[in-house]
C-alpha cells in the first residue's frame, strides 16, 4: 500500500488501523527516499536506526501519542546524537552531535521516528537552497527548478511525498518560503514557543523551529510536540502549550484580518495578485473581515533584517574554528593560519558574504550606524505590530513575492535580488511573531502559498484560520506528478 | 624633577561557585585536563547558555560591602575575539550595565589609611588555558576553567605606588575572603590583577600614557612588577622619549617587563548584546536574602572577640584580619575555655610557623580539634609548655593529634608530688657537694637542680611542683 502523499492523521489512521506496521512505513519512507534520491532533499539517512526503532514500536497499548511510529525528517541544522549533523556545510561534513535538540527529542519521546536529515541552505543562510555544500535540491514540482530556502530539503521531501512532515527553522522566512515554493504548509512559531537547544544558531534572536506539514492539522500535531519550556533555553517561554488541535475547528466567522497598506502587491506577478484575491474571497464567504492596516515601519525590514541577522552570525560562526570539530585546514603553519585555512576552505560565498557583512556591522565605529540602529528600528517595527494587533486578529500577505524559480536564475549577479524573496516573510522574525504560509494555488503550475501572521503566542487563531481554509478548498491536497524524477 | 606614580587595578577574582557561570560543569581546581567540561564549556554547536545565580549573589554581596550600587538587572554583551582556549570564539561578559557600579575600598600602608574609589565590577566568563611547552609542536588546551565565574574589579586610578597597590590587593584579598566570594588563591589565579601604570610630574593633572601589566597573581609580583615598570617609564621620559601605550608582560624570573606581541590584544572586540540570554533580574527578595545573610565582617568581628572571648584589642585584630584564621579561631575556641593561651598560640607560632611557609592555615595540617587539645593538654598541666612546642612541631608535620604524640612518646607530665619527690630525693643523695654549696648560701645553685630533675624526668616534670618540693626537701 503507497503512503506516498499521506498525511500524519491518515497514516496514524492506516497504523491503528493495523493496514501497515511502523517498520513497513519507515521502509516505506526509506524507499520513497531512494526512489527520488535526485530531489537531493536529504544530506544523511539513518535507515538502521529507524528501522530498529520501528520494530520496537508497540501499537497495542492505549492512549498512544499522535506521532506514534510516524516518520519524519529533521532539517540537517538539529543536531542529533550519533547522526551526522552538517548545517549543510564543508566545515561540519565530518560532524556527529554527542547529543540530541530538545526539539527533536521531543518529537522523539513523542514515538515518532527519524529516517534522516534533510539538506538546506548553508547554516540556514539562502532562499533557494543553492548555497548548500551537498547540492541544490529541486522542487518536486519541477526539476532545475529550486524549492526554496533554507529549509528547502524538508519543504521537497514533505512536497514529494517522502515524508508526511519534517522539521525546519526560520530565521527570516526559512519554513513559510520554502513550503511556499512547494506547495505545503508550515508554521514559524513565536519566537521562544520551542527550544533553541541543540539548533545550530544562525541569528539567535531571530531562529525559530518549526513544521513543515501537508495540512494545518499535521502542523498543530507537530507543534503540540516540539513546544514547551527548556531549561537549557532561557529564551525559550515558560508558558503553558496549548492544545492546538482542539482549537482547529472554531468557527472564523468575525474573525478580523488585516491587510497590511505597505506592501505594495501591483508590482508583482498578476497571477500571484489574482491568487491573493481569491483566498480573500474565501475567508469573506467564511465570514472573515477584512481591513486595511498600517505598519509604517515595516518597509525597512530588509535592511534592518540584514544588520542584525548577519551580526548574529558572525558571531555565531566563530566556534567554527577547527581546533575542537569539524573541517581543519591541513599544513598550517601557526593557529592564525589554521583558523584562516580552515574558515576559508570550510565556509561557502554565502556564509562568508554574511560573515563579513555583520563583522563590519559590529565593527568600532560602526556599530552605533548600523547594528544599533537596525536594533532601534526592529523595535519600531515591533511597536507597530502591537499596535495592530489590537485592531485585528491575524494578518495575511502573499508568502513569497513570487512562484519557484530556476537554478542559479536569481541572486548570481546581485544577492540583493534573492534577499528581497524574504520581503514578506522577515517583519515576523524581526517581532517574534508566529507566522504560516499555506498553499493557495499554482501561477504557471507552480504552488504559490498564502502567508498568515498572528499575535503573539497566538499560533491556535493562525492554525484555526489555516485549517478552515483547508476544510472549504483542496490546494493543499495537489501534488507534483513526479514525473522528473522517475 | 619629581615623578608621581598614577596605578589603576583591574582584579579578577574567581567566584567560589560550586558550577560555572553559563554551565553545570564542576569549578573544581586541579582536576585532569578537560574532565571539568560540558557540551556548553566547549562550545559545541547548537549550545546555549544559562545562569548560575549563586555567582550574581556573591557579586553582589561583594557591591553592597564595598557600598556600591548593584544593577538588579544584568544584560550581559559578547566580546569577539578568536582563541584556541577561547571555544565560542566570544566571552560573554558585561560590558554597558555591569552588575556592581562605584564603592570604594579602605588600604592601609604604614599605619595610614586611603580611599581607593572603585569604577565598576562586572560577572563574566573566564577562558581555558592554552598549554604551549609539554607536547613538542603541539599546543595543548585545557577546557578545565573555561566558563568559571570571575568578578572583574576596576578601580579608579587612584593608587600612588607599588606599596599602596599590594595593600589593595590585600584588602581586596581579606574582602573576598571574609565574603566568601572567593576563595582567594592566588597561587591558583583566583585573584590576579592587570595594573595600568603611568607617572607624571608631580603637580600636573594631566595623566601620562600608561602601559598595562597583564596578569599579575602574587603580592610580591605586584610590588616589583609595578616598581620595575615605574623605573622604566622614568628612564624613557628622563632621556626626552616617549612612553608606548601596550600591554606588557611580568616576567618575575628576569624580574622585568616586556610588551606582548601585538597580536595578542590588538582587537576590535565587536561586543554586542548577547541574544542568548534574556536580562537576569534579581528580585528584592534575592536582595533582601543576599542582606541578611551577610557575613561578619573583620572589624565586627574584632569587636565581637574583645567581648565574647576576652581578648585583647591587639590579639582580636590579629586574628580578625584573615578570614582564615578567624574560622580556625572560632573553631578551636568551641573546644577549649582558654581562649587567651589559643590566641596566644595562633599570633605566636603557629602564624611564624605559617608565615614561613607562606600559606594560610587551612592549608595547613593542622586542624581546629588538635590545636584545642594541644591548648587543653597545657591549660591541665598534661604537659608543659615547652613539651607542648615539641608536639606542636611533630603536629605541623605529620597533622597528629596531641595526645597521640604524648602517647607515642611518652611526653606526658609528671604531676604527682610523690614521683617528684621520689625524684628530687635521688638529685639530692647524688649532688652532696652541691646540697652543702647551696645550704651555704650559694642560692644561683636551685637551678642546678631543677635542671638534674629534669634531665631525669626527660622535662616532663612539672615545673611548678619541682620548684615546690624542691624548696621544701632542700630546707630539711
Amino acid at each position: 500500500m503507497s503512503i506516498q502523499f499521506k498525511s500524519i492523521t491518515e497514516l496514524r489512521a492506516m497504523l491503528d488501523d493495523k493496514l501497515i506496521s511502523p517498520l513497513e512505513l519507515v521502509q516505506e519512507s526509506h524507499h520513497l527516499a531512494d526512489k527520488f534520491k535526485e530531489l537531493n532533499c536529504f544530506i544523511t539517512m539513518d535507515e538502521d536506526l529507524s528501522k530498529k526503532k520501528a520494530r520496537t514500536i508497540d501499537l497495542g497499548k492505549e492512549n498512544n501519542s499522535f506521532l506514534l511510529g510516524i516518520p519524519l525528517a529533521q532539517k540537517d541544522l538539529f543536531c542529533t546524537q550519533d547522526l551526522r549533523t552538517t548545517c549543510a556545510s564543508k566545515i561540519l561534513s565530518n560532524f556527529i552531535p554527542p547529543y540530541t535538540a530538545t526539539a527533536v527529542e521531543k518529537l522523539e519521546d513523542s514515538g515518532s521516528i527519524t529516517i534522516g536529515k534533510t539538506n538546506m541552505d548553508e547554516f540556514a543562510m539562502g532562499s533557494s537552497n543553492e548555497t548548500s555544500y551537498f547540492g541544490n535540491v529541486h522542487n518536486p514540482w519541477k526539476k532545475g527548478y529550486v524549492p526554496g530556502g533554507s529549509s528547502g530539503g524538508s519543504a521537497a521531501a514533505v512536497a514529494a511525498g517522502i515524508v508526511p512532515a519534517a522539521t525546519g527553522t526560520d530565521t527570516g522566512g526559512s519554513i513559510r518560503q520554502p513550503a511556499a515554493h512547494c506547495g505545503i504548509t508550515g508554521l514559524k512559531p513565536t519566537y521562544g514557543r520551542i527550544s533553541r537547544w541543540g539548533m545550530i544558531a544562525f541569528a539567535s534572536s531571530l531562529d525559530q523551529a518549526g513544521p513543515l506539514a501537508r495540512t494545518a492539522e499535521d502542523c498543530a500535531v507537530i507543534l503540540s510536540s516540539m513546544s514547551g519550556h527548556d531549561p537549557k533555553d532561557t529564551t525559550s517561554l515558560n508558558v503553558e502549550v496549548p492544545d492546538f488541535l482542539s482549537k482547529l475547528n472554531y468557527p472564523i466567522k468575525g474573525l478580523k484580518i488585516g491587510i497590511i497598506k505597505e506592501f505594495d502587491l501591483s508590482d508583482l506577478d498578476k497571477e500571484v495578485q489574482t491568487r491573493f484575491e481569491e483566498s480573500k474571497k474565501v475567508y469573506e464567504k467564511l465570514g472573515a473581515e477584512f481591513v486595511d492596516v498600517s505598519l509604517p515601519n515595516i518597509s525597512a525590514s530588509v535592511p534592518t533584517y540584514y544588520s542584525i541577522a548577519p551580526a548574529e552570525c558572525s558571531s555565531n560562526l566563530s566556534r567554527f574554528d577547527g581546533v575542537r570539530f569539524g573541517h581543519r585546514a591541513e599544513n598550517t603553519d601557526d593557529l592564525n593560519d589554521l583558523y584562516i585555512k580552515s574558515r576559508s576552505e570550510g565556509f561557502g560565498d554565502e556564509v562568508k558574504r554574511r560573515i563579513l557583512i555583520g563583522t563590519y556591522a559590529l565593527s568600532a565605529g560602526y556599530y552605533d550606524a548600523y547594528y544599533k540602529k537596525a536594533q532601534q528600528v526592529r523595535r519600531l517595527i515591533k511597536n507597530d505590530f502591537d499596535l495592530v494587533f489590537e485592531s485585528v486578529d491575524i494578518l495575511m500577505t502573499p508568502t513569497s513575492p513570487s512562484t519557484a524559480f530556476e537554478f542559479g536564475s536569481k541572486g548570481a549577479q546581485n544577492p540583493v535580488e534573492l534577499y528581497l524573496e524574504d520581503l514578506f516573510t522577515i517583519s515576523s522574525n524581526l517581532a517574534g511573531l508566529p507566522a504560516m504560509s499555506i498553499p493557495h494555488g499554482q501561477v504557471n503550475s507552480l504552488p504559490v502559498g498564502l502567508q498568515l501572521i498572528g499575535n503573539f503566542l497566538r499560533e491556535d487563531q493562525l492554525l484555526n484560520a489555516a485549517h478552515i481554509f483547508q476544510q472549504n478548498t483542496d490546494f493543499h491536497l495537489a501534488k507534483p506528478s513526479m514525473e522528473d524524477f522517475k | 624633577m619629581i615623578w608621581e606614580t598614577v596605578i589603576g587595578l583591574e582584579t579578577h577574582v574567581q567566584l567560589s561557585t560550586k558550577t560555572k557561570l553559563f554551565s553545570r560543569a564542576s569549578t573544581a581546581f586541579g582536576a585532569s585536563p578537560n574532565t571539568n567540561v560540558n557540551l556548553v564549556d566547549c562550545g559545541l554547536p547548537g549550545v546555549l547558555p544559562s545562569v548560575n545565580k549563586e555567582a550574581f549573589y556573591k557579586a553582589i554581596r561583594f557591591g553592597i560591602a564595598i557600598g556600591a550600587q548593584i544593577n538588579q538587572t544584568s544584560i550581559f554583551d559578547r566580546k569577539n575575539y578568536f582563541y584556541a582556549d577561547l571555544p565560542k570564539g566570544y566571552q560573554i561578559t558585561q560590558m554597558d550595565l555591569p552588575i556592581v557600579l562605584g564603592g570604594s575600598i579602605e588600604i592601609i600602608t604604614d599605619d595610614s589609611s586611603k580611599t581607593i574609589n572603585i569604577t565598576r565590577a562586572h560577572l563574566e566568563e573566564d577562558a581555558g588555558k592554552s598549554i604551549h611547552d609539554e607536547y613538542d609542536g603541539f599546543s595543548a588546551i585545557d577546557l578545565n576553567r573555561a566558563g568559571t565565574p570571575l568578578l572583574e574589579i576596576v578601580s579608579e586610578p587612584e593608587i600612588s605606588s607599588a606599596k599602596e597597590a599590594v595593600a589593595y590587593m590585600k584588602a581586596m584579598h581579606q574582602l573576598v575572603t571574609y565574603l566568601d566570594v572567593s576563595d582567594g588563591n592566588m597561587a591558583q589565579g583566583s585573584l590576579r590583577c592587570d595594573a595600568n601604570v603611568s607617572i607624571r610630574k608631580k603637580g600636573n593633572k594631566e595623566l601620562g600614557t600608561r602601559t598595562e601589566i597583564k596578569n599579575i597573581n602574587s603580592f610580591k609580583f605586584i610590588e616589583k612588577a609595578i616598581n620595575y615598570e615605574v623605573k622604566r617609564q622614568i628612564k624613557i621620559l628622563e632621556n626626552g622619549e616617549k612612553v608606548t601605550q601596550e600591554t606588557r608582560l611580568y616576567d618575575s624570573v628576569k624580574d622585568e617587563t616586556r610588551p606582548m606581541r601585538s597580536k595578542e590584544f590588538a582587537n576590535d572586540y565587536r561586543y554586542f548584546p548577547e541574544p542568548d540570554l534574556l536580562p537576569v533580574v534579581i528580585s528584592n527578595e534575592e536582595m533582601q536574602t543576599i542582606k541578611d545573610e551577610f557575613p561578619e565582617l573583620p572589624k565586627e568581628k574584632e569587636n565581637r572577640y574583645i567581648k565574647e572571648f576576652n581578648l585583647s584589642a591587639y590579639d582580636a585584630q590579629i586574628i580578625a584580619s584573615s578570614k582564615s584564621m578567624a574560622d580556625f579561631f572560632e573553631d578551636a575556641a568551641k573546644k577549649t575555655t582558654n581562649y587567651s593561651l589559643l590566641s596566644n598560640w595562633l599570633i605566636g607560632d603557629i602564624s611564624a610557623f605559617l608565615n614561613k611557609e607562606m600559606i594560610e592555615i587551612h592549608e595547613s595540617k593542622l586542624n581546629s580539634d588538635n590545636v584545642a587539645m594541644l591548648i587543653n593538654r597545657i591549660d591541665d598541666q598534661t604537659i608543659s609548655g615547652k613539651i607542648g612546642k615539641s608536639i606542636f612541631e611533630e603536629m605541623w608535620v605529620s597533622g597528629s593529634s596531641p595526645d597521640e604524640i604524648i602517647e607515642s612518646q611518652g611526653l606526658k607530665q609528671i604531676s604527682d608530688d610523690g614521683a617528684i619527690e621520689e625524684i628530687i630525693m635521688t638529685v639530692i643523695r647524688d649532688n652532696p657537694d652541691q646540697v652543702e654549696a647551696y645550704l651555704g648560701g650559694k642560692d644561683k645553685l636551685f637551678g642546678f637542680f631543677v635542671g638534674q630533675v629534669m634531665k631525669l624526668t626527660e622535662g616532663k616534670a612539672n615545673p611548678q611542683a619541682v620548684n615546690k618540693i624542691l624548696k621544701e626537701q632542700l630546707k630539711k
